[in-house]
């Protein structure tokens, strides 16, 4: 079957941003194909769903709100999605990037031996298949790859890769009956703990103000909140400076932390070494902040200021506030 | 605490290991705590070679890395896994086994998970593994993993290289087991293991009775350094390799000709160019910054 079945995460049937690029982004691939949009949602909520996606090109959504997908780690996905593979063959399986659509995605690779491919920032029509481009080595290559061999494509898709467009559908809500297997209900979820207030990954921002050596200590990322606060972003760091225990490890950027891709990059006392530049290199745009006229970090930068980053940050918060304020 | 497992007892009575053999395979895990009290774990611990991490990294016109070029290093990922593997080893007692897949030169990936202090590694090693995808990967662990002893497989949550983070899922599934992934806290209790699991901005507790596997984040742990003694201690350390009769597992169906991804283009990416280089008093550079952002919609 030419369709295309995007995995749908959700809070209690509040679609996360990124159903809503997959559903963008699988709407022309289908048309092209001569298919449809279909998607999965799972567990709490999960009819509640179809208004919104089928606002972004869904035609039919499959769902069950058993609560062992709300209580259980991602074994009863993947048995579930498995399930609606075989039901409903589509051309390709289109999982968000995120833990979770890692977790389910690869599982769904293993049980039904089909490729999954990672990092994918476009999917491309191609005489009736669908090739994904890979973003490989921090963004130093991407690759083009065709899965063969396979029951089904399973394409891992990073955040910001598509953007979300408006395509009214009606949606058709068809129930998935499912009893999940003894091996599925091994993992149990509990409690969760919120350290810090800012719940969106590094990796799926689309803004990023990461701070570096060149901050000195803890007390200054603050200052980098405030800044990412006005411009509706989130805080990454340097490997230097979570290393240092400045900032908290998920908000890593680089070869040992996250790669990110978002629209715009701020690094700030960052010199801009080898392993942080493939972590963010392939940023839509990067403004760089530091006192060293001659740090790496400003041969990529679109926009560098040379100066003092415990001056400058302050009063681009503040010229940023007044100008949204006007 | 001591907790019931009574599959240990086959571990310390030394099962002789014949390479092809189903040593032992994990038990469903109603079937533990039974009798028999002995309060060890053995882990598998899966580790990669990759290329050390500032290596200038290419794809060949075979879209190969050009992996023989580069300097190789264990990914640093995978230390964090040895070193949670060799933690719970000290608590709980039992055995940590190395395992990898690659060439011939991943014995030294081995080796220095031995001088942390790994008791015995396992290398899979076939010139037919060449090309072998993430999907490929799981499968020849997961096979691997079926002819040794364990309680739990550890692994870091991806390589520096590949990135993919697809293997640590993938191979839970392979060999049926609940997959505690993006461990930023490990504990054992009673034959049931607790994982604080990274989510965005804190963690949520997973929890599974062994057998299960682990993948571990950076900073689950300060990895230890090999002592001179370790080092000295891993060169008598036995390692056993797997080739894909071994395994039996025809060779068609892994490395590239097996693989699930084919590669049929590689693009470079364009090499950024520097913009423009501002210097001012504060207020001018914060002026000039928020008239770009203005001027690319930012605000």
């Amino acid at each position: 079957m030419p369709d295309i079945l995007i995995y749908v995460e959700h809070d209690g049937g509040q679609p996360h941003r990124s159903a809503l690029e997959l559903a963008s982004g699988a709407a022309p691939l289908a048309a092209d194909l001569g298919g449809n949009v279909i998607a999965l949602a799972l567990g709490n909520g999960a009819g509640s769903t179809a208004d919104t996606l089928g606002q972004y090109g869904v035609t039919d959504l499959y769902t069950n709100e058993n609560a062992v997908f709300d209580e259980y780690l991602s074994a009863p996905q993947i048995e579930i999605l498995a399930k609606v593979v075989e039901e409903t063959h589509p051309q390709a399986v289109l999982l968000p990037y995120t833990q979770d659509g890692k977790d389910v995605g690869s599982g769904l690779s293993a049980r039904l031996s089909a490729g999954a491919v990672a990092n994918v920032v476009n999917v491309k029509p191609e005489d009736g298949r669908l090739e994904a481009l890979e973003t490989i080595f921090g963004g130093q290559y991407t690759t083009t790859i065709d899965v063969v061999n396979s029951p089904v494509a399973i394409f891992l898709v990073r955040a910001n890769a598509f953007p979300v467009e408006q395509r009214q559908q009606t949606v058709t809500t068809h129930h998935v009956e499912y009893q999940p297997s003894p091996a599925a209900t091994r993992a149990r979820k509990g409690r969760v703990v919120q350290e810090e207030g800012a719940p969106t990954p590094v990796d799926e921002a689309a803004i990023v103000v990461s701070g570096g050596r060149g901050l000195g200590g803890p007390e200054p990322f603050e200052m980098l909140g405030e800044l990412a606060e006005a411009l509706g972003g989130v805080v990454g760091a340097s490997r230097a400076a979570v290393d240092a225990g400045w900032i908290s490890y998920p908000h890593q950027v680089g070869q040992t932390g996250r790669t990110v891709k978002p629209q715009l990059y701020i690094a700030i006392g960052i010199s801009g070494a080898v392993q942080h530049r493939v972590g963010m290199q392939t940023s839509d745009t990067i403004i760089a902040i530091n006192k060293d006229a001659d740090a790496p970090i400003f041969a990529l930068a679109d926009l560098g200021a040379v100066g003092d980053l415990f001056q400058i940050v302050p009063a681009l918060t503040a010229e940023i506030r007044r100008r949204k304020g006007a | 605490m001591r907790y019931q497992f009574p599959r240990c007892r086959l571990a310390r009575a030394g099962t002789p290991f014949f390479p092809g053999v189903l040593a032992y395979t994990a038990t469903a895990p109603w079937q533990y705590g039974t009798e028999g009290a002995v309060p060890t774990v053995n882990i598998v611990v899966c580790v990669k070679q990759v290329p050390e991490t500032s290596a200038k990294k290419e794809i060949t016109a075979d879209f190969r890395l050009n992996r023989p070029e580069l300097e190789a290093v264990i990914n640093p990922f995978d230390e964090y896994a040895i070193e949670e593997s060799l933690r719970l080893k000290e608590q709980h007692g039992g055995e940590v086994t190395v395992l990898t897949m690659g060439p011939e030169s991943a014995e030294d990936t081995i080796r220095k998970a031995l001088a942390m202090g790994a008791d015995t590694g396992v290398l899979v090693t076939d010139p037919a593994l060449e090309g072998t995808d993430a999907w490929g990967t799981a499968y020849v662990l997961g096979q691997a993993l079926q002819r040794l002893r364990y309680d739990i497989v550890m692994t870091g949550m991806e390589s520096t290289e590949a990135r993919t983070g697809l293997v640590p899922a993938a191979l839970a599934q392979q060999v049926a087991l609940p997959a505690l992934t993006y461990a930023q806290a490990v504990s054992l209790q009673d034959g049931k293991v607790r994982i604080n699991r990274q989510i965005p901005g804190g963690y949520q507790e997973v929890e599974a009775d062994l057998p299960v596997l682990i993948s571990v984040v950076k900073g689950v742990n300060e990895p230890r350094y090999p002592s001179l003694k370790g080092i000295m201690a891993a060169r008598r350390k036995e390692v056993r390799r797997f080739s894909l009769a071994d395994l039996q597992i025809e060779p068609p169906s892994v490395g590239a000709t097996g693989a699930r991804e084919q590669v049929v283009a590689a693009t470079p990416r364009a090499e950024r160019t520097a913009g423009e280089k501002i210097s001012g008093t504060p207020e001018e550079i914060a002026i000039r910054i928020a008239d770009f952002l203005a001027d690319q919609k930012f605000i």
